[in-house]
């Protein structure tokens, strides 16, 4: 009869620590995030890293200039590319090599495909992250296309290792033209359907509008590049800013957007694509004639200095600095990762909001694990 | 009022955006010649369209009088970042008596080779080249080393 009149215990919350990853599909990777949640609300979220560390820095350092360039397809593995395009930029600036113009030219258009194909991947598993299958099929019949034509004149589908110091390892086949045209068109085709699907789909754009708001200032202070940053209404496109390979004769948009959120990212990254096609089609019927390859020593050796290249990545600005000792290695190699700098966005962005929106914002700052790692 | 005509009004908005996507999927759904179908493995050795220059494995080709360009230089084993290539030479005494380094073994370790083709580019011969082969696992680890030139093969001399 005692016990009758005592209070019953107030609801009490209580904070507890999830980790999501390292083999979670949504990080896209093996990293682990430590979140620490009141109920379905985010109080802190801690990134672990090394799971994918292989080194590559070091690694780089012992083996030779023209040799160490397949490692760095490793790194952004959807970029690499771009990322062998920025070391062969590096070693041709410490060099003074001149590059013919037609491997300019090629180094563009299959600079411009790997943002597409990039952009294409990361579109379907934008969509696969929040809950929509099918996008993630449909971006793969386009991606698949393309990466045919990287298997038909590059050798390779992901790692390609194609570009080199002065210039591309092999020249383009005959049928590259026309039938990089024909996939355009069917491309700028899908882009529609892209749009109908998922851009105008009501319920995707509530789970993005709003969510993973990245301020202008934090966004520079966080050091972010790329669509991220340029979501956020920092103009940073090094094509712009610091053009290399004859960007600077080409005519494109800068995509800046003012919102924000996670949706202005996805915005940001949808005008991108059109802006590569955009970019391919003007090179497409006047790639020069000539050279496709400067010719170098077997054993490329750098004068003593130090040598500095950055170039746009699918996900942001990568750094290449080389500090030459004269010898036929590099002394120090360091390769300023666009990935690192952008998930230290991921906290300041998630913090307060719930979790089921820790994943729009993952998926939409476009995390390539091996990249943060090297 | 106003809220609610604008509820309303979001709510069309929403079955419309919704039936908008629905319709697209549905038009893939009728036609079925439109989907995205990639064959493998049964057309593996019928209709499957490799590309020539596709980097499947390392090879020494020989021509018809078991001859090969290998002159044994290893600059192809020093171009190697991995380490995949091994040269093993030897020395013979030519017909006129003077010492000559021919090739004996061209090793290839295909489990290290990441096909990066520097081995190619740095032959100076053209003496190998990449094959558009795929599906190459074995279950030994040892088949994976292999040597690339023939039994009894000789280097093709240079028609001057």
């Amino acid at each position: 009869m005692e016990n009758l009149n005592t209070e019953l215990p107030k609801e009490m919350t209580e904070e507890f620590v999830v980790n999501i990853g390292p083999q979670h599909p949504s990080t896209h990777g093996v990293l682990r995030l430590q979140a620490t949640l009141d109920g379905e609300t985010i109080k802190d979220l801690l990134p672990h890293l090394g799971y994918i560390h292989r080194g590559i820095e070091k690694m780089c350092e012992s083996l030779g200039y023209k040799q160490f360039i397949y490692l760095t397809s490793r790194m952004d593995y959807l970029s690499a590319h771009i990322n062998n395009q920025a070391c062969s930029l590096a070693i041709e600036k410490g060099l003074q090599v001149e590059v013919p113009a037609r491997a300019k030219a090629i180094r563009i258009l299959m600079a411009e495909l790997q943002r597409l194909t990039s952009h294409e991947l990361w579109w379907g598993s934008c969509a696969m992250d929040l809950g929509a299958v099918t996008p993630f099929f449909l971006a793969f019949r386009d991606r698949e296309r393309i990466l045919e034509i990287f298997e038909e004149n590059t050798g390779n589908r992901l790692t390609m290792n194609y570009i080199t110091p002065g210039g591309v390892m092999t020249d383009i086949n005959s049928d590259f033209v026309t039938r990089l045209k024909t996939l355009l068109v069917k491309i700028k085709e899908h882009l529609k359907e892209y749009e109908t699907l998922i851009t105008g789909n009501i319920i995707f754009q509530r789970r993005l509008k709003g969510v993973g708001v990245l301020p202008k200032e934090l966004a520079i202070s966080l050091g972010c590049t790329g669509p991220t940053a340029r979501a956020s209404g920092l103009s940073c496109d090094v094509r712009k800013y610091y053009p290399y390979d004859g960007y600077e004769k080409l005519d494109f948009k800068e995509i800046v957007a003012d919102g924000c959120d996670s949706w202005s990212r996805y915005v940001v990254r949808m005008e991108e694509m059109r802006q590569s096609i955009h970019i391919i089609e003007q090179i497409i019927d006047n790639i020069p004639e000539g050279e496709y390859r400067a010719k170098l020593k077997g054993i490329v050796k750098l004068p003593v200095g130090e040598y500095y290249q950055r170039v746009e990545t699918a996900r942001g600005e990568l750094g290449v600095y080389i500090v030459s000792d004269g010898g036929n290695k590099p002394y120090r190699l360091k390769l300023r990762a666009p990935n690192f700098s952008n998930l230290g966005a991921l906290k300041p962005i998630t913090v307060g909001s719930k979790i089921g929106d820790l994943m729009a914002s993952m998926a939409t700052i476009d995390l390539v694990i091996p990249d943060i790692d090297r | 009022m106003r809220a609610l005509i604008q509820y309303i009004k979001d709510v069309a908005q929403g079955f419309y955006s919704l039936s908008q996507g629905l319709l697209l999927t549905l038009k893939y759904f009728v036609r079925p010649w439109k989907h995205i179908v990639e064959q493998y493995p049964e057309n593996r050795t019928t209709t499957i369209y490799i590309p020539e220059k596709f980097a499947g494995e390392v090879v020494l080709p020989h021509d018809e009088n078991n001859r090969h360009k290998c002159t044994a230089c290893t600059l192809c084993e020093m171009a190697c970042p991995n380490g995949t290539i091994k040269i093993i030479s030897a020395t013979i005494e030519g017909e006129d008596g003077k010492k000559k380094k021919v090739l004996d073994k061209w090793v290839y370790n295909l489990g290290m080779c990441t096909m990066c083709g520097q081995c190619v580019d740095a032959c100076p011969q053209d003496a190998i080249t990449m094959k558009n082969s795929f599906e190459l696992s074995v279950y030994n680890r040892n088949d994976l080393i292999k040597v690339l030139n023939k039994p009894g093969s000789k280097l093709k001399e240079k028609e001057s």
